[in-house]
């Protein structure tokens, strides 16, 4: 499995929803007993899109669905995967967890930082790269492990992430 | 010596196992046939007897949770998996999803016709898409073999299953907060009772099992109560799924008879601990379990052995610590996981283990004062039971654990 970049859009006039999203998130809608069980597939959906959830795209999910703005607000921000800001177009998220952190992610984590010469939280300058730290990935036994994107690296090494980041183009 | 006993693991070196044909030529829905044959009441009284208990951590018998759904249905019945994995230390219902995915369908589909359930979900975190994905296709493979859908097995008996990704929030594998994400909300868990077997998702009867819990199910069914026990130890039923991480020379996954020695699985599954060092701690059953001393180890890992020995099984997620760790580092990271991922919703969890997180961060930077921890043992105290749901107390009194265990290496950092 490898990493795709995912979109880095910027700018609050691209933040417009698809017909086909829009079409997505209400047959998405209808195949549950409740329709606003749709709220957080259709927030991975948007983040799929945008790369993170712009509240302009927020808004006309809630007006698609027939829901106050505030409600999906108040989801996005509570689940962590959901940017509530551009991220680069590779998004590394390094855990920082207990079997992590017993095996170096702390190490690996400034390897990275200095690597990127990014801070936790800051996008590279063309874009490319984010970097944030991450609670347990629910992958201790190939501790360290990292995400980028969607997919998993585990059992990391300095060396296995400079190739990591070079594959990724 | 110990050894391994393979209940849920049986098809573990079986490639291929997500395709559906592959899983029934190695025996796979036996235990459905067999299920469909009789009353769905004699299923739960079946799984009563094997003693199976709740596997997600809180060990609580799930026939008798499934007994708790009320007896005339005027509302759909829900089942729901909880495959949120997110206790640190926990990377089990991982292996059984990825490599296994149609071990855990039918376990639902036997357990939805137990408890006379509608519709089925599993709540998986968000951060496993491939494993999700892997889940549909399984779906849609059943479904094609009648295997799931209406009529299951020409039966009269009717059950589908969706797959809900989670989106990176620890608080809701607690099984209120996990119905509230499903339902599209914040996972803020619920004040109970009413229980979600009276008052779930939707508002409807549900219930909500582990996904090993419900890998267990098959095996129940395609042999009996009695051999599922005794794959276990004298003292529990069934085997038990132990995730094995941090300084050990074999990290993974290893199912062992439930109640299988922590030394043993850390000596002989693991290999022992990492280029030669010594042992210095073991947390057991996940991040919120309290920590053991190196002399400490010698506990069956079963609900209740642990729970004499003070500290828990719960998830059977064991880190293992050499001599090097520092548990004051151990210590931070703790509470700074338990203080990112607390709801908020109560005042206690959420001010005591930010106010927690704060000492400590001082401790270690060398700014620490003599009262330090007796703060932190008062807020412990406070925080232990004053909550909706157990997060404040699991990572208050893990960390307090910690500093009444290695006291001297906390004591040290004040100056």
């Amino acid at each position: 499995m490898s990493t795709t970049p995912s979109p880095h859009v910027v700018g609050d006039k691209e933040y417009k929803l698809s017909q086909q999203l829009k079409d997505k998130i209400t047959d998405l809608s209808a195949q549950y007993p409740e329709k606003n069980s749709v709220i957080i597939p259709a927030l991975h959906l948007i983040q799929d899109e945008f790369g993170w959830v712009p509240p302009a795209a927020m808004r006309q999910m809630a007006q698609l669905l027939n829901i106050a703005s505030n409600t999906v607000f108040g989801v996005a921000s509570f689940y962590t995967m959901f940017n509530n800001k551009p991220v680069g177009r590779y998004h590394i998220q390094i855990c920082r967890n207990i079997a992590c952190s017993l095996n170096g992610s702390k190490e690996l984590l400034e390897h990275i930082m200095k690597k990127l010469g990014i801070q936790i939280g800051e996008v590279s300058n063309d874009g490319k790269f984010s970097v944030s730290t991450v609670e347990c990935l629910g992958a201790c036994g190939s501790a360290p492990v990292m995400m980028v994107n969607d997919v998993y690296y585990e059992n990391l090494t300095e060396k296995k992430v400079d190739q990591i980041i070079k594959s990724l183009e | 010596m110990i050894s391994e006993k393979k209940a849920l693991t049986r098809h573990a070196d079986v490639p291929g196992m997500d395709v559906i044909d592959h899983y029934i030529k190695d025996g796979g829905y036996q235990g459905l046939e067999k299920a469909l044959k009789r009353v769905p009441q004699d299923i739960v009284e079946e799984v009563k007897k094997s003693f199976l208990r709740g596997r997600g951590g809180a060990g609580f018998p799930t026939g008798l949770k499934w007994s708790f759904l009320p007896k005339e249905k005027t509302k759909p019945f829900y089942l729901v998996c909880n495959a949120d994995e997110g206790e640190p230390g926990t990377f089990k219902d991982r292996i059984i999803m990825e490599n296994d995915p149609f071990l855990l369908i039918e376990g639902m589909t036997i357990t939805g016709y137990a408890i006379r359930a509608d519709l089925g979900f599993i709540y998986i975190r968000g951060e496993f898409k491939w494993i999700a994905e892997k889940l549909e296709k399984a779906i849609e493979q059943a479904k094609k073999k009648n295997l799931l859908g209406k009529n299951i097995l020409n039966s009269n008996y009717c059950f589908d299953i969706k797959v809900m990704r989670g989106a990176g929030a620890y608080i809701c594998g607690e099984e209120t907060a996990l119905l509230e994400s499903i339902e599209g909300k914040r996972g803020e868990p619920r004040t109970k009772p009413p229980f979600p077997a009276n008052v779930g998702l939707y508002g409807c009867p549900t219930i909500v099992n582990n996904v090993e819990t419900l890998a267990c199910i098959p095996f129940i069914l395609q042999h009996d109560a009695e051999t599922f026990k005794l794959m276990g130890s004298f003292q529990a039923a069934g085997t038990k799924l132990y995730g094995i991480s941090g300084h050990v020379n074999k990290p993974g996954v290893y199912e062992y008879p439930m109640g299988t020695n922590l030394k043993d699985l850390i000596q002989y599954a693991a290999g022992g601990v990492k280029n030669s060092k010594k042992l210095k701690a073991v947390i057991p059953g996940g991040l919120s379990a309290t920590i053991l001393k190196a002399d400490e180890i010698d506990v069956n890992m079963d609900f209740d052995s642990c729970l004499k020995k003070d500290t828990m099984l719960g998830s059977g997620g064991i880190i293992v610590m050499d001599e090097d760790t520092s548990i004051p580092e151990v210590a931070m990271t703790t509470i700074n996981f338990f203080t990112h991922e607390s709801c908020g919703q109560c005042a206690p969890c959420r001010e005591g283990l930010a106010k927690i997180q704060q000492i400590l961060k001082n401790l270690l930077a060398g700014n620490g004062t003599a009262n330090d921890l007796k703060t932190i043992d008062e807020l412990a105290n406070i925080i232990n039971g004053s909550t909706l749901c157990p997060l404040g107390e699991a990572g208050a009194l893990a960390v307090n654990a910690m500093i009444q265990k290695f006291r001297p290496e906390f004591e040290s950092l004040v100056n």
